[in-house]
Protein backbone atom coordinates (compact mmCIF):
# COMPACT_ATOMS: atom_id res chain seq x y z
CA UNK A 1 0.00 0.00 0.00
CA UNK A 2 2.54 2.56 1.13
CA UNK A 3 4.81 1.57 -1.68
CA UNK A 4 2.17 2.14 -4.30
CA UNK A 5 1.03 5.40 -2.74
CA UNK A 6 4.52 6.85 -2.73
CA UNK A 7 5.51 5.93 -6.26
CA UNK A 8 7.65 8.86 -7.40
CA UNK A 9 6.83 8.48 -11.08
CA UNK A 10 3.13 8.66 -10.49
CA UNK A 11 3.50 11.65 -8.17
CA UNK A 12 5.58 13.48 -10.77
CA UNK A 13 3.21 12.59 -13.58
CA UNK A 14 0.21 13.97 -11.68
CA UNK A 15 1.64 17.10 -10.12
CA UNK A 16 4.16 18.31 -12.69
CA UNK A 17 1.75 19.59 -15.35
CA UNK A 18 0.05 21.91 -12.87
CA UNK A 19 3.33 22.86 -11.23
CA UNK A 20 4.98 23.68 -14.55
CA UNK A 21 2.04 25.82 -15.59
CA UNK A 22 2.11 27.97 -12.46
CA UNK A 23 5.91 28.03 -12.52
CA UNK A 24 6.09 29.27 -16.10
CA UNK A 25 3.05 31.50 -16.14
CA UNK A 26 3.00 32.89 -12.58
CA UNK A 27 6.35 32.62 -10.81
CA UNK A 28 8.80 33.22 -13.65
CA UNK A 29 6.88 36.33 -14.83
CA UNK A 30 6.94 37.72 -11.30
CA UNK A 31 10.71 37.36 -11.15
CA UNK A 32 11.02 38.83 -14.63
CA UNK A 33 8.92 41.84 -13.60
CA UNK A 34 11.54 42.75 -11.02
CA UNK A 35 14.28 42.14 -13.57
CA UNK A 36 12.68 44.20 -16.36
CA UNK A 37 12.26 46.95 -13.80
CA UNK A 38 16.04 47.33 -13.90
CA UNK A 39 16.00 47.96 -17.64
CA UNK A 40 15.33 50.76 -19.99
CA UNK A 41 13.19 48.95 -22.55
CA UNK A 42 10.45 49.71 -25.04
CA UNK A 43 9.21 46.12 -25.18
CA UNK A 44 10.56 45.35 -28.64
CA UNK A 45 14.13 46.65 -28.97
CA UNK A 46 17.12 45.67 -26.87
CA UNK A 47 17.23 46.23 -23.14
CA UNK A 48 19.63 48.56 -21.45
CA UNK A 49 20.54 47.89 -17.84
CA UNK A 50 20.04 51.03 -15.76
CA UNK A 51 20.11 49.64 -12.24
CA UNK A 52 17.54 50.95 -9.81
CA UNK A 53 16.85 54.07 -11.79
CA UNK A 54 13.25 53.12 -12.69
CA UNK A 55 12.52 52.50 -9.03
CA UNK A 56 14.07 55.82 -8.04
CA UNK A 57 12.06 57.56 -10.75
CA UNK A 58 8.88 55.88 -9.47
CA UNK A 59 9.48 57.16 -5.97
CA UNK A 60 9.75 60.71 -7.34
CA UNK A 61 6.91 60.34 -9.83
CA UNK A 62 3.90 62.38 -8.73
CA UNK A 63 1.61 60.36 -11.00
CA UNK A 64 2.69 57.16 -9.31
CA UNK A 65 2.09 58.58 -5.85
CA UNK A 66 -1.29 59.93 -6.94
CA UNK A 67 -2.27 56.52 -8.27
CA UNK A 68 -1.07 54.89 -5.06
CA UNK A 69 -3.12 57.40 -3.06
CA UNK A 70 -6.23 56.60 -5.12
CA UNK A 71 -5.67 52.87 -4.58
CA UNK A 72 -5.26 53.56 -0.87
CA UNK A 73 -8.48 55.61 -0.74
CA UNK A 74 -10.38 52.81 -2.48
CA UNK A 75 -8.95 50.39 0.07
CA UNK A 76 -10.19 52.63 2.91
CA UNK A 77 -13.66 52.94 1.36
CA UNK A 78 -13.81 49.19 0.78
CA UNK A 79 -12.84 48.44 4.35
CA UNK A 80 -15.43 50.89 5.71
CA UNK A 81 -18.10 49.36 3.49
CA UNK A 82 -17.53 46.08 5.32
CA UNK A 83 -19.43 47.63 8.25
CA UNK A 84 -22.54 47.99 6.07
CA UNK A 85 -22.19 44.45 4.78
CA UNK A 86 -21.73 43.17 8.31
CA UNK A 87 -24.83 44.98 9.53
CA UNK A 88 -26.91 43.55 6.69
CA UNK A 89 -25.55 40.06 7.38
CA UNK A 90 -26.42 40.34 11.07
CA UNK A 91 -30.01 41.17 10.14
CA UNK A 92 -30.17 38.43 7.52
CA UNK A 93 -28.79 35.80 9.86
CA UNK A 94 -31.20 36.58 12.69
CA UNK A 95 -33.79 34.07 11.52
CA UNK A 96 -35.40 36.33 8.99
CA UNK A 97 -37.75 34.69 6.52
CA UNK A 98 -36.46 34.74 2.97
CA UNK A 99 -32.86 35.32 4.05
CA UNK A 100 -31.51 32.75 1.59
CA UNK A 101 -33.35 34.29 -1.32
CA UNK A 102 -32.27 37.83 -0.40
CA UNK A 103 -28.68 36.73 -0.03
CA UNK A 104 -28.79 35.27 -3.54
CA UNK A 105 -30.35 38.41 -4.98
CA UNK A 106 -27.59 40.48 -3.40
CA UNK A 107 -25.03 38.26 -5.09
CA UNK A 108 -26.19 38.90 -8.67
CA UNK A 109 -23.91 41.87 -9.51
CA UNK A 110 -20.89 39.81 -8.48
CA UNK A 111 -21.56 37.50 -11.44
CA UNK A 112 -21.24 40.19 -14.09
CA UNK A 113 -17.98 41.11 -15.73
CA UNK A 114 -16.35 44.33 -14.62
CA UNK A 115 -16.59 45.51 -18.22
CA UNK A 116 -20.37 45.07 -18.31
CA UNK A 117 -20.65 46.69 -14.89
CA UNK A 118 -18.49 49.58 -16.01
CA UNK A 119 -20.53 50.15 -19.16
CA UNK A 120 -23.77 49.93 -17.23
CA UNK A 121 -22.65 52.45 -14.62
CA UNK A 122 -21.26 54.80 -17.25
CA UNK A 123 -24.83 54.88 -18.57
CA UNK A 124 -26.26 55.33 -15.08
CA UNK A 125 -23.92 58.28 -14.52
CA UNK A 126 -24.58 59.79 -17.95
CA UNK A 127 -25.10 63.50 -17.20
CA UNK A 128 -28.03 64.11 -19.53
CA UNK A 129 -30.15 60.94 -19.49
CA UNK A 130 -28.57 58.53 -17.07
CA UNK A 131 -30.69 57.01 -14.36
CA UNK A 132 -29.02 58.90 -11.53
CA UNK A 133 -29.29 62.44 -12.85
CA UNK A 134 -32.81 61.90 -14.16
CA UNK A 135 -33.75 60.80 -10.67
CA UNK A 136 -32.01 63.78 -9.11
CA UNK A 137 -33.71 66.20 -11.48
CA UNK A 138 -37.05 64.55 -10.78
CA UNK A 139 -36.67 65.31 -7.09
CA UNK A 140 -35.69 68.90 -7.81
CA UNK A 141 -31.89 69.01 -8.07
CA UNK A 142 -31.37 71.54 -10.81
CA UNK A 143 -27.84 70.98 -11.99
CA UNK A 144 -26.66 67.54 -11.01
CA UNK A 145 -22.96 67.02 -11.65
CA UNK A 146 -21.36 65.10 -14.51
CA UNK A 147 -20.12 62.49 -12.07
CA UNK A 148 -17.33 60.89 -14.03
CA UNK A 149 -16.01 64.15 -15.49
CA UNK A 150 -15.56 65.85 -12.12
CA UNK A 151 -12.06 65.23 -10.72
CA UNK A 152 -13.25 65.75 -7.14
CA UNK A 153 -16.15 63.29 -7.50
CA UNK A 154 -14.90 60.63 -9.86
CA UNK A 155 -13.31 58.38 -7.24
CA UNK A 156 -16.51 58.30 -5.17
CA UNK A 157 -18.54 57.71 -8.32
CA UNK A 158 -16.33 54.74 -9.14
CA UNK A 159 -16.60 53.41 -5.64
CA UNK A 160 -20.40 53.03 -5.82
CA UNK A 161 -20.29 50.27 -8.47
CA UNK A 162 -17.52 48.59 -6.48
CA UNK A 163 -19.73 48.68 -3.38
CA UNK A 164 -22.57 47.34 -5.51
CA UNK A 165 -20.52 44.60 -7.14
CA UNK A 166 -19.04 43.11 -3.98
CA UNK A 167 -21.96 43.50 -1.54
CA UNK A 168 -23.27 40.00 -2.13
CA UNK A 169 -19.81 38.49 -1.81
CA UNK A 170 -19.08 39.85 1.65
CA UNK A 171 -22.64 39.37 2.87
CA UNK A 172 -22.37 35.74 1.79
CA UNK A 173 -19.15 35.24 3.75
CA UNK A 174 -20.45 36.93 6.91
CA UNK A 175 -23.79 35.18 6.69
CA UNK A 176 -22.11 31.78 6.44
CA UNK A 177 -19.92 32.58 9.45
CA UNK A 178 -22.87 33.80 11.50
CA UNK A 179 -24.86 30.69 10.66
CA UNK A 180 -22.03 28.62 12.10
CA UNK A 181 -22.45 30.05 15.59
CA UNK A 182 -24.13 27.41 17.74
CA UNK A 183 -27.70 28.25 18.65
CA UNK A 184 -27.11 27.32 22.31
CA UNK A 185 -24.80 30.29 22.89
CA UNK A 186 -27.37 32.76 21.57
CA UNK A 187 -30.12 31.06 23.60
CA UNK A 188 -28.05 31.28 26.77
CA UNK A 189 -27.47 34.99 26.22
CA UNK A 190 -31.19 35.55 25.64
CA UNK A 191 -32.02 33.80 28.90
CA UNK A 192 -29.54 36.07 30.64
CA UNK A 193 -31.53 38.98 29.28
CA UNK A 194 -29.24 40.25 26.53
CA UNK A 195 -30.86 42.45 23.87
CA UNK A 196 -30.47 41.64 20.14
CA UNK A 197 -28.01 44.52 19.81
CA UNK A 198 -25.96 43.26 22.74
CA UNK A 199 -25.98 39.76 21.32
CA UNK A 200 -24.80 41.03 17.97
CA UNK A 201 -22.10 43.26 19.39
CA UNK A 202 -20.85 41.27 22.34
CA UNK A 203 -21.32 37.69 21.19
CA UNK A 204 -21.76 37.27 17.46
CA UNK A 205 -19.18 39.81 16.36
CA UNK A 206 -16.32 38.48 18.52
CA UNK A 207 -17.13 34.95 17.41
CA UNK A 208 -16.77 35.76 13.72
CA UNK A 209 -13.78 38.09 14.17
CA UNK A 210 -11.52 35.64 12.33
CA UNK A 211 -13.68 35.88 9.24
CA UNK A 212 -13.89 39.65 9.54
CA UNK A 213 -10.10 39.82 9.48
CA UNK A 214 -9.99 37.71 6.35
CA UNK A 215 -12.46 40.04 4.66
CA UNK A 216 -10.37 43.08 5.61
CA UNK A 217 -7.39 41.52 3.87
CA UNK A 218 -9.55 40.65 0.87
CA UNK A 219 -10.99 44.16 0.66
CA UNK A 220 -7.64 45.92 0.95
CA UNK A 221 -5.71 43.63 -1.35
CA UNK A 222 -8.62 43.63 -3.80
CA UNK A 223 -8.55 47.43 -3.86
CA UNK A 224 -4.85 47.50 -4.64
CA UNK A 225 -5.58 45.35 -7.68
CA UNK A 226 -8.60 47.24 -9.09
CA UNK A 227 -8.21 47.65 -12.78
CA UNK A 228 -10.92 46.53 -15.22
CA UNK A 229 -13.71 48.68 -13.88
CA UNK A 230 -11.67 51.88 -13.75
CA UNK A 231 -9.94 51.22 -17.06
CA UNK A 232 -13.30 50.93 -18.80
CA UNK A 233 -15.25 53.57 -16.89
CA UNK A 234 -12.80 56.45 -16.98
CA UNK A 235 -9.47 55.23 -18.30
CA UNK A 236 -7.98 56.84 -15.19
CA UNK A 237 -9.38 60.26 -16.06
CA UNK A 238 -10.34 63.01 -15.93
CA UNK A 239 -6.75 64.15 -15.91
CA UNK A 240 -5.52 61.23 -13.79
CA UNK A 241 -8.08 61.80 -11.04
CA UNK A 242 -9.08 58.12 -10.99
CA UNK A 243 -5.76 56.55 -11.96
CA UNK A 244 -4.82 53.61 -9.74
CA UNK A 245 -1.56 51.69 -9.54
CA UNK A 246 -2.58 48.88 -11.88
CA UNK A 247 -4.02 51.22 -14.51
CA UNK A 248 -0.96 53.46 -14.37
CA UNK A 249 1.33 50.46 -14.83
CA UNK A 250 -0.78 49.18 -17.71
CA UNK A 251 -0.74 52.53 -19.48
CA UNK A 252 3.02 52.90 -19.10
CA UNK A 253 3.63 49.51 -20.69
CA UNK A 254 0.95 49.12 -23.29
CA UNK A 255 0.11 52.70 -24.30
CA UNK A 256 3.46 54.44 -24.05
CA UNK A 257 5.69 51.36 -24.57
CA UNK A 258 7.65 52.14 -21.46
CA UNK A 259 8.01 48.48 -20.51
CA UNK A 260 10.97 48.92 -18.18
CA UNK A 261 9.32 51.60 -16.10
CA UNK A 262 5.96 49.82 -16.24
CA UNK A 263 7.63 46.67 -14.90
CA UNK A 264 9.14 48.63 -12.03
CA UNK A 265 5.67 49.89 -11.09
CA UNK A 266 4.30 46.34 -11.48
CA UNK A 267 6.98 45.05 -9.13
CA UNK A 268 6.24 47.79 -6.61
CA UNK A 269 2.57 46.80 -6.82
CA UNK A 270 3.54 43.22 -6.02
CA UNK A 271 5.74 44.25 -3.09
CA UNK A 272 3.12 46.63 -1.70
CA UNK A 273 0.42 43.96 -1.98
CA UNK A 274 2.53 41.38 -0.17
CA UNK A 275 3.61 43.82 2.55
CA UNK A 276 0.07 45.08 3.14
CA UNK A 277 -1.20 41.51 3.37
CA UNK A 278 1.46 40.67 5.94
CA UNK A 279 0.87 43.85 7.96
CA UNK A 280 -2.88 43.32 8.16
CA UNK A 281 -2.38 39.68 9.09
CA UNK A 282 0.04 40.63 11.84
CA UNK A 283 -2.02 43.56 13.08
CA UNK A 284 -5.17 41.49 13.31
CA UNK A 285 -3.59 38.27 14.51
CA UNK A 286 -5.20 36.93 17.68
CA UNK A 287 -3.19 35.06 20.26
CA UNK A 288 -5.77 32.39 20.61
CA UNK A 289 -8.70 31.45 18.46
CA UNK A 290 -12.03 31.64 20.19
CA UNK A 291 -13.36 28.19 20.80
CA UNK A 292 -16.98 27.26 20.93
CA UNK B 1 -38.81 42.99 18.47
CA UNK B 2 -42.20 44.42 17.58
CA UNK B 3 -44.04 44.37 14.31
CA UNK B 4 -42.85 47.82 13.39
CA UNK B 5 -39.28 46.75 13.95
CA UNK B 6 -39.69 43.86 11.55
CA UNK B 7 -41.39 46.11 9.04
CA UNK B 8 -38.41 48.45 8.94
CA UNK B 9 -36.00 45.55 8.88
CA UNK B 10 -37.66 44.11 5.80
CA UNK B 11 -37.95 47.54 4.28
CA UNK B 12 -34.21 48.09 4.48
CA UNK B 13 -33.42 44.58 3.24
CA UNK B 14 -35.77 45.14 0.31
CA UNK B 15 -34.16 48.49 -0.42
CA UNK B 16 -30.77 46.80 -0.63
CA UNK B 17 -32.25 44.14 -2.91
CA UNK B 18 -33.65 46.82 -5.20
CA UNK B 19 -30.32 48.63 -5.26
CA UNK B 20 -28.61 45.36 -6.22
CA UNK B 21 -31.01 44.39 -8.98
CA UNK B 22 -32.53 47.56 -10.35
CA UNK B 23 -29.52 48.67 -12.43
CA UNK B 24 -29.70 45.36 -14.28
CA UNK B 25 -33.45 45.70 -14.82
CA UNK B 26 -32.87 49.22 -16.08
CA UNK B 27 -30.24 47.89 -18.49
CA UNK B 28 -32.75 45.34 -19.77
CA UNK B 29 -35.38 48.05 -20.19
CA UNK B 30 -33.19 50.25 -22.30
CA UNK B 31 -32.06 47.31 -24.39
CA UNK B 32 -35.67 47.19 -25.63
CA UNK B 33 -36.00 50.88 -26.43
CA UNK B 34 -34.88 53.09 -29.25
CA UNK B 35 -32.92 56.29 -28.80
CA UNK B 36 -35.99 58.47 -29.08
CA UNK B 37 -37.65 56.72 -26.15
CA UNK B 38 -34.43 56.75 -24.16
CA UNK B 39 -33.64 60.39 -24.66
CA UNK B 40 -37.10 61.96 -24.53
CA UNK B 41 -38.82 59.91 -21.85
CA UNK B 42 -38.13 59.11 -18.26
CA UNK B 43 -35.38 56.51 -17.84
CA UNK B 44 -37.77 54.51 -15.68
CA UNK B 45 -40.53 54.32 -18.29
CA UNK B 46 -41.36 50.93 -19.74
CA UNK B 47 -40.60 50.53 -23.43
CA UNK B 48 -43.59 51.48 -25.60
CA UNK B 49 -43.02 48.31 -27.55
CA UNK B 50 -40.42 45.62 -27.00
CA UNK B 51 -37.81 46.28 -29.64
CA UNK B 52 -36.17 42.88 -29.84
CA UNK B 53 -34.69 44.09 -33.13
CA UNK B 54 -31.91 45.65 -31.02
CA UNK B 55 -30.81 42.12 -30.20
CA UNK B 56 -31.10 41.05 -33.82
CA UNK B 57 -29.06 44.07 -34.88
CA UNK B 58 -26.11 43.42 -32.57
CA UNK B 59 -26.22 39.70 -33.29
CA UNK B 60 -26.02 40.40 -37.01
CA UNK B 61 -23.38 43.00 -36.28
CA UNK B 62 -21.11 40.07 -35.42
CA UNK B 63 -21.30 39.52 -31.69
CA UNK B 64 -21.71 35.80 -32.41
CA UNK B 65 -18.00 35.30 -33.02
CA UNK B 66 -17.12 36.80 -29.60
CA UNK B 67 -19.79 34.68 -28.03
CA UNK B 68 -18.39 31.52 -29.57
CA UNK B 69 -14.83 32.44 -28.56
CA UNK B 70 -15.97 33.01 -24.99
CA UNK B 71 -17.69 29.63 -24.98
CA UNK B 72 -14.84 27.52 -26.29
CA UNK B 73 -12.05 29.33 -24.47
CA UNK B 74 -13.98 29.22 -21.20
CA UNK B 75 -14.86 25.55 -21.74
CA UNK B 76 -11.41 24.30 -22.67
CA UNK B 77 -9.76 26.25 -19.87
CA UNK B 78 -12.26 24.88 -17.33
CA UNK B 79 -11.67 21.30 -18.47
CA UNK B 80 -7.89 21.72 -18.28
CA UNK B 81 -7.98 23.50 -14.94
CA UNK B 82 -10.27 21.04 -13.22
CA UNK B 83 -8.46 17.92 -14.41
CA UNK B 84 -4.97 19.26 -13.66
CA UNK B 85 -6.09 20.62 -10.30
CA UNK B 86 -7.74 17.32 -9.40
CA UNK B 87 -4.61 15.35 -10.28
CA UNK B 88 -2.36 17.67 -8.31
CA UNK B 89 -4.73 17.76 -5.34
CA UNK B 90 -4.97 13.99 -5.34
CA UNK B 91 -1.22 13.62 -5.22
CA UNK B 92 -0.83 16.28 -2.54
CA UNK B 93 -3.54 14.99 -0.24
CA UNK B 94 -3.50 11.24 -0.79
CA UNK B 95 0.01 10.16 -1.72
CA UNK B 96 3.02 10.10 0.59
CA UNK B 97 6.03 12.16 -0.41
CA UNK B 98 8.46 14.54 1.16
CA UNK B 99 7.72 17.73 -0.75
CA UNK B 100 3.93 17.72 -0.67
CA UNK B 101 3.62 20.57 1.87
CA UNK B 102 6.09 22.71 -0.03
CA UNK B 103 4.38 22.16 -3.37
CA UNK B 104 1.00 22.93 -1.83
CA UNK B 105 2.51 26.12 -0.42
CA UNK B 106 3.61 27.17 -3.91
CA UNK B 107 0.12 26.77 -5.25
CA UNK B 108 -1.33 28.72 -2.35
CA UNK B 109 1.10 31.60 -2.88
CA UNK B 110 -0.44 31.81 -6.33
CA UNK B 111 -3.61 33.04 -4.63
CA UNK B 112 -2.00 36.24 -3.42
CA UNK B 113 -0.43 37.39 -6.68
CA UNK B 114 -1.80 40.50 -8.39
CA UNK B 115 -2.04 39.44 -12.04
CA UNK B 116 -1.06 42.91 -13.18
CA UNK B 117 2.38 42.40 -11.73
CA UNK B 118 2.94 39.50 -14.10
CA UNK B 119 1.35 40.77 -17.26
CA UNK B 120 4.30 42.57 -18.86
CA UNK B 121 6.65 39.54 -18.76
CA UNK B 122 3.78 37.28 -19.82
CA UNK B 123 3.24 39.51 -22.82
CA UNK B 124 6.91 39.40 -23.81
CA UNK B 125 7.11 35.64 -23.20
CA UNK B 126 4.13 35.02 -25.46
CA UNK B 127 5.59 37.40 -28.02
CA UNK B 128 8.80 35.34 -28.09
CA UNK B 129 7.00 32.05 -28.68
CA UNK B 130 4.51 33.49 -31.16
CA UNK B 131 1.51 33.10 -28.91
CA UNK B 132 0.43 36.73 -29.06
CA UNK B 133 -2.88 37.03 -30.84
CA UNK B 134 -3.36 33.31 -30.40
CA UNK B 135 -6.31 32.19 -28.26
CA UNK B 136 -4.26 29.36 -26.74
CA UNK B 137 -2.23 31.91 -24.82
CA UNK B 138 -5.51 32.84 -23.12
CA UNK B 139 -6.46 29.23 -22.47
CA UNK B 140 -3.19 28.35 -20.74
CA UNK B 141 -3.12 31.61 -18.81
CA UNK B 142 -6.63 31.04 -17.49
CA UNK B 143 -5.68 27.50 -16.57
CA UNK B 144 -2.56 28.54 -14.66
CA UNK B 145 -4.17 31.43 -12.81
CA UNK B 146 -7.25 29.43 -11.81
CA UNK B 147 -5.34 26.37 -10.61
CA UNK B 148 -4.65 27.70 -7.08
CA UNK B 149 -8.24 28.67 -6.31
CA UNK B 150 -9.58 25.46 -7.85
CA UNK B 151 -7.21 23.35 -5.78
CA UNK B 152 -8.15 25.25 -2.67
CA UNK B 153 -11.81 24.38 -3.16
CA UNK B 154 -10.94 20.73 -3.89
CA UNK B 155 -8.53 20.31 -0.96
CA UNK B 156 -11.05 20.05 1.85
CA UNK B 157 -13.04 17.43 -0.02
CA UNK B 158 -10.00 15.31 -0.84
CA UNK B 159 -8.79 15.37 2.77
CA UNK B 160 -12.09 13.89 3.96
CA UNK B 161 -12.11 10.93 1.58
CA UNK B 162 -11.66 7.74 3.64
CA UNK B 163 -8.31 5.95 3.30
CA UNK B 164 -10.08 2.62 3.04
CA UNK B 165 -11.06 3.35 -0.53
CA UNK B 166 -7.47 3.36 -1.67
CA UNK B 167 -6.52 0.40 0.47
CA UNK B 168 -9.35 -1.67 -0.92
CA UNK B 169 -8.56 -0.65 -4.48
CA UNK B 170 -4.90 -1.55 -4.13
CA UNK B 171 -5.60 -4.86 -2.46
CA UNK B 172 -7.86 -5.64 -5.39
CA UNK B 173 -4.88 -5.01 -7.65
CA UNK B 174 -6.05 -1.68 -9.02
CA UNK B 175 -3.41 0.66 -10.45
CA UNK B 176 -3.14 4.22 -9.14
CA UNK B 177 -4.29 5.62 -12.49
CA UNK B 178 -7.34 3.45 -12.53
CA UNK B 179 -8.05 4.23 -8.91
CA UNK B 180 -7.83 7.96 -9.54
CA UNK B 181 -9.78 8.14 -12.77
CA UNK B 182 -12.37 5.46 -12.09
CA UNK B 183 -12.92 5.69 -8.33
CA UNK B 184 -11.66 8.94 -6.77
CA UNK B 185 -12.51 11.38 -9.57
CA UNK B 186 -16.14 10.26 -9.87
CA UNK B 187 -16.50 10.62 -6.11
CA UNK B 188 -15.47 14.26 -6.27
CA UNK B 189 -18.19 15.26 -8.74
CA UNK B 190 -20.12 17.42 -6.24
CA UNK B 191 -17.12 19.60 -5.39
CA UNK B 192 -15.86 19.46 -8.96
CA UNK B 193 -19.09 20.98 -10.20
CA UNK B 194 -18.57 23.83 -7.75
CA UNK B 195 -15.12 24.49 -9.17
CA UNK B 196 -16.49 24.31 -12.71
CA UNK B 197 -19.02 27.02 -12.02
CA UNK B 198 -16.48 29.25 -10.26
CA UNK B 199 -14.06 28.83 -13.16
CA UNK B 200 -16.86 29.62 -15.56
CA UNK B 201 -17.64 32.90 -13.83
CA UNK B 202 -13.96 33.91 -13.76
CA UNK B 203 -13.14 32.94 -17.33
CA UNK B 204 -16.29 34.28 -18.89
CA UNK B 205 -15.75 37.68 -17.29
CA UNK B 206 -11.99 37.95 -17.67
CA UNK B 207 -10.81 41.11 -19.39
CA UNK B 208 -7.20 42.13 -18.98
CA UNK B 209 -5.49 39.04 -20.44
CA UNK B 210 -7.64 39.05 -23.58
CA UNK B 211 -7.31 42.80 -23.93
CA UNK B 212 -3.53 42.50 -23.76
CA UNK B 213 -2.76 39.30 -25.67
CA UNK B 214 -5.39 39.35 -28.40
CA UNK B 215 -5.58 41.95 -31.13
CA UNK B 216 -7.63 40.29 -33.92
CA UNK B 217 -11.38 40.61 -33.69
CA UNK B 218 -11.80 36.99 -34.68
CA UNK B 219 -10.19 35.80 -31.43
CA UNK B 220 -11.68 38.27 -28.98
CA UNK B 221 -14.01 37.12 -26.25
CA UNK B 222 -17.20 38.86 -25.21
CA UNK B 223 -15.79 41.05 -22.46
CA UNK B 224 -13.31 42.64 -24.82
CA UNK B 225 -15.48 42.36 -27.92
CA UNK B 226 -18.32 44.33 -26.36
CA UNK B 227 -15.91 47.22 -25.97
CA UNK B 228 -15.68 47.34 -29.79
CA UNK B 229 -19.39 47.19 -30.08
CA UNK B 230 -19.92 50.01 -27.71
CA UNK B 231 -17.54 52.12 -29.73
CA UNK B 232 -19.36 51.19 -32.90
CA UNK B 233 -22.81 51.95 -31.50
CA UNK B 234 -21.59 54.91 -29.48
CA UNK B 235 -24.92 56.70 -29.55
CA UNK B 236 -27.30 53.76 -29.98
CA UNK B 237 -28.18 52.98 -26.39
CA UNK B 238 -30.62 50.23 -27.32
CA UNK B 239 -27.89 48.34 -29.15
CA UNK B 240 -25.47 48.86 -26.29
CA UNK B 241 -28.02 47.55 -23.81
CA UNK B 242 -28.69 44.50 -25.97
CA UNK B 243 -24.96 43.81 -26.26
CA UNK B 244 -24.47 43.97 -22.51
CA UNK B 245 -27.51 41.78 -21.81
CA UNK B 246 -26.25 39.16 -24.26
CA UNK B 247 -22.85 39.19 -22.57
CA UNK B 248 -24.20 38.65 -19.05
CA UNK B 249 -27.04 36.26 -19.90
CA UNK B 250 -25.13 32.94 -19.80
CA UNK B 251 -23.83 33.63 -16.30
CA UNK B 252 -27.20 34.80 -15.04
CA UNK B 253 -28.81 31.64 -16.44
CA UNK B 254 -26.14 29.47 -14.86
CA UNK B 255 -26.81 31.22 -11.57
CA UNK B 256 -30.54 30.63 -11.91
CA UNK B 257 -29.97 26.89 -12.21
CA UNK B 258 -26.93 26.39 -10.01
CA UNK B 259 -27.18 29.16 -7.44
CA UNK B 260 -26.33 26.82 -4.57
CA UNK B 261 -23.14 25.73 -6.31
CA UNK B 262 -22.20 29.34 -6.96
CA UNK B 263 -22.80 30.26 -3.33
CA UNK B 264 -20.78 27.26 -2.17
CA UNK B 265 -17.95 28.01 -4.56
CA UNK B 266 -17.70 31.69 -3.72
CA UNK B 267 -17.75 31.09 0.00
CA UNK B 268 -15.26 28.24 -0.04
CA UNK B 269 -12.93 30.13 -2.33
CA UNK B 270 -13.04 33.20 -0.13
CA UNK B 271 -12.81 31.90 3.40
CA UNK B 272 -9.16 31.14 3.53
CA UNK B 273 -6.88 32.53 6.18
Amino acid sequence: MNKVMSNKWIIALYVLPALLLIGILIFIPLILTGYYGLMKWDGIGSMEFIGLQNYVTALQDKKFWDSALHSFLLAVFSTLSLIIYLAISLILASKIKGADLLRKIYLIPMLLSSVAIAQLWVKIYNPSNGMLNSLLMAIGVENPPAWLAEPSLVLYAIFIPILWQYAGFYILIYYAALKNIPESIIEAAKIDGASPIQIAYKIKLPLIMGVVKVTIVLAVVGSLKYFDLIYVMTGGGPNGASEVMASYMYKLAFSTNNFGYGSAIGFLLLIITLIVTLIIRKATATKEEIQY
Amino acid sequence: MGRIGYFFLYLSLAAVAIFQVFPIVWLFLFSLKNNQEIFSKSPFALPTEFRWENYLKVWEGGIGIYFWNSIWITGVAIALTVILASMATFVITRMQWKWSKLVLGLFMIGLMIPIHSAIIPLFSMFLNVNLIDNPWSIVITYTAYNLPITMMILLGFYYTLPREIEEAAIIDGCSVHRMFFRIILPMTIPVMSTTVIINMIYNWNEFVFVNTFISSDKYKTLTVGIQNFIGQYMTDWGAIGATLIISVLPILLAFLFFSNKVVEGISSSAVKG
